[in-house]
């Protein structure tokens, strides 16, 4: 076991060193002169040589990587071009924003997707499941930028129940939350009810039942637990695309949180920042994929701690 | 594996019984028929959008602008003026060519990837897998993201980007399928025969391996849809004043509050087109695999 995390410890190492490197490729893999893409549409000639200079675009590659990679590790991503302030603390005020979002929405996202899932196993066919699994398709298939605005045309604009942006309250962070949570919704309802049914199919399902248990301990306590283990997975990696997906969200809601950072700074070729974002956000997910698959080889003692390659 | 033994070379017959078998599944599952039915339906817009169209998607006319649907202009006009219905005919055009086009760039790179990487195992495998892991760091949209970034807007670039953002999908995907198939004795005989690698990878082992992958496409379409849509609207993608849906509902939203039409329609054709997509999945997994053929 201990082999195993150690195993998949050392593996993250050349996945993290590999993002760095894309990261650092997105500014000078723009066709023309990168310093006059990071220096701004209107900068001035000298500006542009200035920026070369800070920036060391004229050394060789690798001693730009270098240096780029030292920064890193101590924690300096530059200064945006937009306002000049560090990128990481451009980063720091608006990533706790985005962790809060996406956190609400997997929790949402989790409890109705769950529960959805189980309840259509145990009744497969009934009206709850056909409809509960037609809700599912059509999150799963609905854009999330319009799904965000048809709750703000319904809650904000029409009913006024809700705020249709802003931030602070409870109650701003209702819609975008459900938002973001709709498709993860979806999918974990529709996986868990798969899974769910996998496990009733199972001999030791047949025994407990044939001990004359009762349906709710046979679901709940017997086949609940091997079925969430997929769903565990999916829970990990939701949690990562729900980061990455909070782009789309935010924009809608005016949510000051990363993903909107990251558009606002593609659209400004604010290019330190959309470095410094999609770094964070590709390590989160490193980071996730490692829990997510410790997680798993202790929770299914089937999985081969031996082998990463032979799965 | 869900793979089926359908095109071992000399048995052409049984190549096209297994299509139709496949075929009589998938029209015997209503959801699928529904989403065939979809996609069937968006196709004929899409290619007949000139003749669909009662007017230019491009042409702005401020004289009438963000009218609500009306007999003369069925779902309204936008804040150009223009007929939203018409546009929306275009928009289908788009969205399928991304979709399609951007799967094919994700195929033609990822399953000779995946298919190498298995087939050959051994450091080759161990360097491919890494690159794809970090590939795989990106989450989701991200990855187009970074890709437009770099290539910049516009439709092309939305393809190539989203096309890219699914390689490693397909390579995951198809190593898997190659790392079962490989051990399977007919390609011991093929190799045995004196076969080369690249005759045994495309003869005797991509073709076993088409039922995943025609699979994955399927979704794969849906959600290249999505995500074009979804960088579309972020203004990351096509450009006015071309007519893509996430674009369309991009512009719509400043008016939301007096013009919904602009914001409802567009959406709701994406949910549709998407929908079709993943419905037509979901049948043929379910057609593609023996365990639950009925």
């Amino acid at each position: 076991m201990y082999q195993y995390i150690v195993r998949r410890l050392m593996l993250t190492i050349p996945v993290v060193i590999g993002v760095s490197i894309i990261v650092f490729a997105i500014i000078r893999m723009i066709p023309g002169d990168p310093a006059r893409a990071m220096a701004g549409v209107n900068a001035t000639p000298e500006f542009i040589e200035q920026v070369r200079v800070r920036h060391a675009l004229d050394q060789p590659l690798h001693v730009q990587y270098g240096r780029f990679m030292v920064n890193l590790l101590q924690g300096d991503l530059g200064r945006s071009i937009f306002n000049g302030r560090p990128v990481t603390t451009e980063i720091g005020e608006r990533f706790p924003r985005t962790l809060l979002l996406a956190t609400v929405a997997l929790v949402i996202a989790t409890i109705i997707g769950v529960s959805a899932g189980i309840v259509s196993a145990t009744r497969r066919n009934s009206l709850f499941d056909n409809a509960s699994m037609l809700v599912a398709l059509v999150g799963v298939a609905a854009p999330v930028f319009w799904m965000a605005l048809m709750l703000q045309l319904l809650f904000a604009v029409q009913l006024r129940w809700l705020p249709a942006t802003g931030i602070g309250q409870v109650r701003h962070l209702v819609l975008p939350s459900l938002t973001l949570g709709t498709a993860s919704a979806a999918l974990m309802a529709r996986i868990t009810r798969s899974s769910m049914l996998d496990v009733l199919r199972q001999d030791y399902i047949t025994t407990a039942r044939s001990k004359g248990l009762g349906e709710r301990i046979v679901v709940y306590k017997h086949a609940l637990k091997n079925a969430l283990i997929p769903v565990v997975t999916v829970l990990g990696l939701q949690f990562g695309i729900l980061l990455g997906g909070a782009v789309l969200t935010e924009t809608v809601f005016a949510w000051p949180g990363v993903g909107r950072l990251l558009v606002d700074s593609i659209l400004r070729r604010d290019y330190p920042v959309v470095q410094g974002t999609v770094m964070l956000l590709a390590f989160l997910f490193v980071i996730i994929n490692l829990v997510v698959d410790i997680a798993y080889a202790f929770l299914d003692p089937r999985v081969h701690y031996r082998s990463e390659s032979g799965e | 594996m869900r793979n089926i033994d359908l095109t071992a070379e000399g048995m052409p017959r049984k190549k096209t019984s297994e299509f139709r078998e496949v075929l009589r599944q998938l029209v015997r599952n209503r959801a699928a028929v529904v989403g065939l039915a979809i996609i069937g339906l968006f196709v004929v817009v899409s290619v007949f959008a000139p003749v669909f169209s009662t007017h230019d998607p491009l042409a702005a006319n401020l004289g009438n602008r963000l009218q609500p649907p009306s007999r003369e202009h069925l779902l309204g006009t936008d804040e150009l003026g223009r007929d939203l219905l018409s546009r929306m005919f275009y928009g289908g055009r788009i969205s399928l060519n991304i979709g399609i086009i951007s799967v094919l760039i994700g195929v033609f790179i990822g399953v000779p990837i995946g298919a190498i990487s298995g087939y050959f195992g051994g450091k080759l495998d161990i360097i491919t897998q890494r690159f794809i892991d970090i590939m795989i760091a990106f989450p989701g949209i991200l990855l187009a993201i970074v890709v437009v970034t770099v290539l910049g807007v516009g439709v092309e670039n939305v393809m190539i980007a989203t096309g890219i953002a699914s390689v490693p999908i397909y390579a995951r995907l198809v190593r898997g399928s190659v790392l079962s198939i490989k051990e399977q004795s007919y390609v011991a005989a093929a190799r045995a025969a004196g076969l080369g690698d690249v005759r045994i990878i495309f003869r005797q082992i991509l073709p076993n391996c088409l039922a995943p992958i025609i699979v994955q496409s399927t979704f794969q379409i849906a959600t290249s849809i999505l995500w074009a849509a979804g960088l579309g609207f972020l203004g990351l993608g096509a450009q006015a004043p071309t007519p893509e849906w996430g674009a369309i509902l991009s512009n719509g939203r400043a008016y939301i509050r007096t013009a919904h039409h602009l914001t409802t329609y567009p959406g709701l054709a994406i949910l549709l087109m998407v929908l079709g997509f993943n419905l037509v999945g979901d049948g043929l997994r379910d057609a593609l695999d023996p365990k639950t053929r009925s």
